[in-house]
C-alpha cells in the first residue's frame, strides 16, 4: 500500500517531474563545475588549443547528430504515451537507446584511435578533462539507455506512461551536455 | 504513480498499518519516514563518538606531548593527521548532516506538513543505506595498509592527490569515496525533503503556514544541492589524480592545485549554511513554544534565509586570502564577507523580538536553545574578523580559526542537536525527559565548551598555527603560559566529555518508563506532529489532518487556552 503522501499535490506539480528536475538540476551544477574548471584554464592557457587540434571533429559531429537525433524519438515517445498509445512508446524508446548504442560505440572506436596516437588521460591536463568530462557524459548516456530499456518495457503493457516524460526530460538534459561538450572539447581551438 | 487521484481520496482504503512486519523489515529495511529518521539519528550519534574519541586522542597529545593516552596509545604524528582531519570530516558529514538534516528532517517533514510518509519512501531508504555505507567506508580507511587519510579535512592536493606526499595511498581513496558516497546519499535525501513539503502538504496549509524548521531544511537541501556539484565533479577529478594519473591538479603537466580550492570552498562556504539552518529552524520552533509567543516576522526570517542562501555562494575565497589570489580579489571577498553578517545578525535579532515580552519557560531544550543563540554569535563575530583580508592574512591557519569555527560549528551540531532531541524526544519515544538531569547536562556541556575555546581563540591571537603535532619544536610556541593553556582547553574538553554521560543516562531511564508518557501534547504546542500519539504510529494519523491557520499562533487574545492548535477548526 502506496502511502498517501505518493499522491498528493498540493505545489501543482506532479512529484515525478520534480524529482527528475531536482536530478538534473544536481547533475546541471557537477557538470558545470567541471566545465568552469576547464574553461578557466582555456582561457588562461592558448597552447591547449593544439592539443584541442589533434581531436576529430568529424566523429563529434557525427555523434551529436545521433545524440539530436535520439532526442527527436524521445519526445516523439513522449507524444505517444500522452496519447495512451503505450506499445508506440515502447518503440521510440527503443529506437533512442540504439542512438545511445551507435554513440558509445563510436565513443570507443575514437577514444581508441586517440589513445593509439599517444593521446592518453594522463599525457596532460586538456586531455585529462577531455576523457574525465566525455567519460562521465559517457556514463550518463550508458545510464540512461538502461533506464529507458526498463521503462519502455513496462510502457509496453501501457503501465506508467508518465515515467516516458520523466526520461525523456533526463535525455535532453544529457543531450545537451554534449552540446556543451563538442564546441568546448572539439571545436575551440 | 496514481498522481490524478485527489488528495486523501484514498483514506478509506488506509489499511497499510495492519500487516504484520518482522524485526528486519521494521529495523533495517523500513521505508517508514520515522524509523529512517531513528537510524540516520542513532548512526550519526555514533559517529560524533567515534569523532569525539578522535578528538580527545589528538587533544591529550597536545596538552601532554608523547604521552601513552589512557584508551589510544601514543599518537604519532601521521595517527595525529589521520585523527584531526578525520576528526573534522565526521562532525560535518557523518554528524553534523545526517543528525540536523536527515534524522529531524526525516522525523519531522511528514509530522509537520501533516502527511503519512515521505513521497519516495524507497528512494528514502536506499539513501540511508548508502549513507551507511559511506559511514563504513570511512572507518574502513583507518584500517587499510598506511592508515587513515592525514591531509585535513579540506583535502588540499598536491598532499592529497600524491602518495609520495601523503603517504596513505589507499587512505586517501578510501576518504574521498567515503565522501562521494556520503554527498549523493545526501543528493537523494534532498528530493523527499523537498518534494515532500512542496506536495504532501495537509489540506489548507499555505506556503506560509509551513513551519520555519521545515523551511530552512528544505532551504537547507536546496543549497546543498545547488553548491555539492562542483565538488563531485572536483572529487572525481582529485580521485583520478589519484589512482590513474591524470593532471588536474599537477602543476607539472599544466594542472593547478588552486582549482581544488576554489571547487572545495564553493560548497564549503555554502555548507556552512547547509548545517546552519536546520538548527536555526529547530531554535525557532522551541523559541516560540516556550515564550508562548508568536514568531517574530515570519516571513521577513524567511526572505532573510534565502538573502543567505544567494549571498553564501558569493564569499568561499574568503579562505584563500593566502593562497595566492589577486588582492583586488581579495577586497571583493571581504565586503561580501561582511555582507553576509547582515542577514545572520537580523535573523539573530529576530529571535530575540521573539523573545521580547513573551512569557519565557526556562525548560531544558529553551535552555539550549538561548545557549545557541549566544554562542553562535560569538562565532558569527569573530568572522567578521577573518573575513577582512588585512586581518586574515595574519590569522589564518592560526587557533584563532579554528575558535571561530567551533564557536559556530559547535552551536550548530552539538547544541542545536541537543535542543532539538531534548524537545522532540517526547514525541519520539513517548517519554519526558527528566528535567533536572537535562539542566545538570547543559550547564556541564555549556561551560567546558567556553573553557574549552576561549583559551583557543587566545592562543590563535599569539600566533599558534593549527596542525602542529608538537608545539615542542617551537620555541616560541612552547612557553609556559602557552603549553597552561592548552592544557586548559583539554581538561575542560574531558569534563565536558564526561558530562556527557549524564546525557546517555537520562535517554536510559526515560525511556526504561521510569519517566511519565508524555501524552501528544506535553509543550502545549502548536504545530501537528503534537496532534498525534507519542510516538506516532505507522501512517501517523488515523486520519490526516486539516489545517486552518499557521504555526506560531500562540497566546492569541480572547482564546482561553495560550495556544491554537494548527489542525483546530475556528
Ligand atoms: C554559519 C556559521 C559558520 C560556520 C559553520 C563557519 C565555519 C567555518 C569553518 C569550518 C572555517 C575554517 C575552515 C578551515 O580552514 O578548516 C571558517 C573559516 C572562516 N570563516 Fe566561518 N563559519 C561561519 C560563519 C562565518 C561568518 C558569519 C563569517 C564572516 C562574517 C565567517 C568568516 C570566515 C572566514 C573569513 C574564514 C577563513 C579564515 C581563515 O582560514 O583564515 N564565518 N568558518
Ligand atoms: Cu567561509
Amino acid at each position: 500500500m502506496r502511502p498517501i503522501a505518493t499522491t498528493r499535490m498540493a505545489a501543482g506539480i506532479p512529484t515525478g517531474r520534480l524529482a527528475i528536475w531536482w536530478v538534473v538540476a544536481s547533475e546541471i551544477v557537477i557538470f558545470g563545475g567541471l566545465l568552469v574548471s576547464y574553461i578557466m584554464h582555456r582561457l588562461a592557457k592558448p597552447e591547449w588549443g593544439d592539443h584541442a587540434a589533434n581531436t576529430n571533429v568529424w566523429i563529434g559531429g557525427f555523434n551529436t547528430f545521433v545524440l539530436l537525433t535520439s532526442s527527436l524519438s524521445a519526445v516523439l515517445a513522449h507524444k505517444a504515451a500522452v496519447n495512451g498509445d503505450g506499445p508506440k512508446a515502447a518503440k521510440l524508446l527503443y529506437a533512442t537507446c540504439f542512438g545511445a548504442c551507435t554513440f558509445v560505440v563510436v565513443k570507443a572506436l575514437e577514444w581508441n584511435m586517440e589513445i593509439s596516437h599517444g593521446f592518453t588521460i594522463s599525457s596532460n591536463t586538456f586531455w585529462s578533462f577531455y576523457y574525465t568530462a566525455a567519460g562521465l557524459h559517457g556514463l550518463h548516456v550508458i545510464a540512461g539507455a538502461i533506464i529507458m530499456l526498463i521503462i519502455a518495457e513496462t510502457a509496453k503493457k501501457n503501465l506508467e506512461l508518465h515515467r516516458v516524460e520523466l526520461i525523456g526530460i533526463y535525455w535532453h538534459f544529457v543531450d545537451i551536455v554534449w552540446i556543451f561538450l563538442f564546441p568546448l572539447l572539439y571545436i575551440a581551438k | 504513480m496514481a498522481e490524478s487521484i485527489p488528495a486523501d481520496a484514498m483514506h478509506a482504503h488506509d489499511d497499510h498499518h495492519h500487516t504484520e512486519q518482522s524485526i528486519w523489515s521494521k529495523y533495517v529495511f523500513s521505508t517508514d519516514h520515522k524509523m529512517i529518521a531513528m537510524q540516520y539519528m542513532f548512526t550519526g550519534m555514533a559517529m560524533a563518538l567515534i569523532g569525539g574519541f578522535m578528538a580527545y586522542a589528538f587533544r591529550m597529545q597536545l596538552a601532554f606531548p608523547g604521552i601513552d593516552v589512557p584508551g589510544y596509545g601514543t599518537v604519532t604524528a601521521s595517527d595525529y593527521n589521520a585523527l584531526v582531519t578525520n576528526h573534522g570530516t565526521i562532525m560535518i558529514f557523518w554528524v553534523a548532516m545526517p543528525v540536523l538534516i536527515a534524522a529531524f528532517g526525516n522525523y519531522l517533514i511528514p509530522l509537520m506538513v501533516g502527511c503519512d510518509d515521505m513521497v519516495f519512501p524507497r528512494l528514502n531508504r536506499l539513501s540511508y543505506q548508502i549513507f551507511l555505507l559511506s559511514a563504513i567506508v570511512l572507518i574502513a580507511s583507518f584500517f587499510v595498509p598506511g592508515g587513515g587519510f592525514g591531509g585535513a579535512w579540506t583535502a588540499y592536493p598536491p598532499l592529497s592527490a600524491k602518495s609520495q606526499y601523503s603517504l596513505t595511498a589507499l587512505g586517501s581513496s578510501f576518504w574521498l569515496v567515503a565522501v562521494a558516497l556520503e554527498f549523493t546519499a545526501f543528493l537523494l535525501g534532498g528530493i523527499n525533503f523537498v518534494t515532500t513539503a512542496m506536495n504532501a502538504r495537509a489540506p489548507g496549509m499555505k506556503i506560509f503556514d509551513i513551519p520555519i524548521v521545515v523551511w530552512m531544511i528544505v532551504v537547507a537541501s536546496i543549497l546543498f544541492m545547488s553548491s555539492v556539484g562542483p565538488l563531485i565533479a572536483g572529487a572525481v577529478m582529485l580521485f583520478m589524480d589519484q589512482n590513474v594519473g591524470t593532471a588536474f591538479f599537477d602543476p607539472d603537466k599544466g594542472g593547478d592545485p588552486i582549482l581544488w580550492q576554489h571547487l572545495f570552498w564553493f560548497f564549503g562556504h555554502p555548507e556552512v549554511y547547509v548545517v546552519l539552518l536546520p538548527a536555526m529552524g529547530i531554535t525557532a520552533e522551541i523559541m516560540c513554544v516556550f515564550a508562548r509567543k508568536k514568531m517574530f516576522a515570519y516571513k521577513t526570517f524567511l526572505y532573510t534565509t534565502f538573502a543567505t542562501g544567494i549571498l553564501s555562494f558569493t564569499v568561499w575565497a574568503h579562505h584563500q586570502f593566502v593562497a595566492g589570489i589577486d588582492p583586488r580579489m581579495a577586497n571583493i571577498f571581504t565586503v561580501t564577507t561582511l555582507l553576509i553578517s547582515i542577514p545572520i545578525a537580523e535573523m539573530c535579532f529576530i529571535y530575540i523580538a521573539t523573545l521580547y515580552g513573551g512569557s519565557i519557560r526556562l525548560t531544558t531544550p529553551m535552555l539550549w536553545a538561548l545557549a545557541f543563540v549566544a554562542e553562535f554569535l560569538i562565532g558569527g563575530v569573530t568572522g567578521i574578523f577573518l573575513g577582512a583580508s588585512g586581518a586574515d592574512i595574519y590569522f589564518h591557519d592560526t587557533y584563532f580559526v579554528l575558535a571561530h569555527f567551533h564557536y559556530t560549528f559547535f552551536p550548530i551540531a552539538i547544541i542545536g542537536t541537543f535542543a532539538g532531541f531534548t524537545y522532540w524526544f517526547p514525541k519520539m519515544f513517548g517519554k519526558m525527559m527528566n528535567d533536572t538531569l537535562g539542566k545538570i547536562h547543559f550547564w556541564g556541556t555549556i561551560i567546558p565548551f567556553n573553557f574549552i575555546f576561549i583559551p583557543l581563540f587566545v592562543l590563535g591571537a599569539a600566533g599558534q598555527h593549527r596542525r602542529i603535532y608538537n608545539y615542542e619544536h617551537f620555541p616560541e610556541l612552547a612557553g609556559v603560559e602557552m603549553q597552561d593553556m592548552r592544557v586548559l582547553a583539554t581538561v575542560s574538553m574531558l569534563v565536558m566529555l564526561v558530562f556527557q554521560l549524564v546525557f546517555f543516562y537520562n535517554c536510559f531511564i526515560s525511556w526504561k518508563k521510569k519517566q511519565k508518557d508524555a501524552g501528544k501534547n506535553p509543550w502545549k504546542a502548536n504545530t501537528l506532529e503534537w496532534t498525534t500519539d507519542s510516538p506516532p504510529p505507522h501512517g501517523n494519523w488515523p486520519e490526516l489532518p486539516t489545517v486552518y491557520r499557521g504555526p506560531y499562533e500562540y497566546s492569541v487574545p480572547g482564546r482561553e487556552e495560550d495556544y491554537f492548535p494548527q489542525n483546530v477548526p475556528d
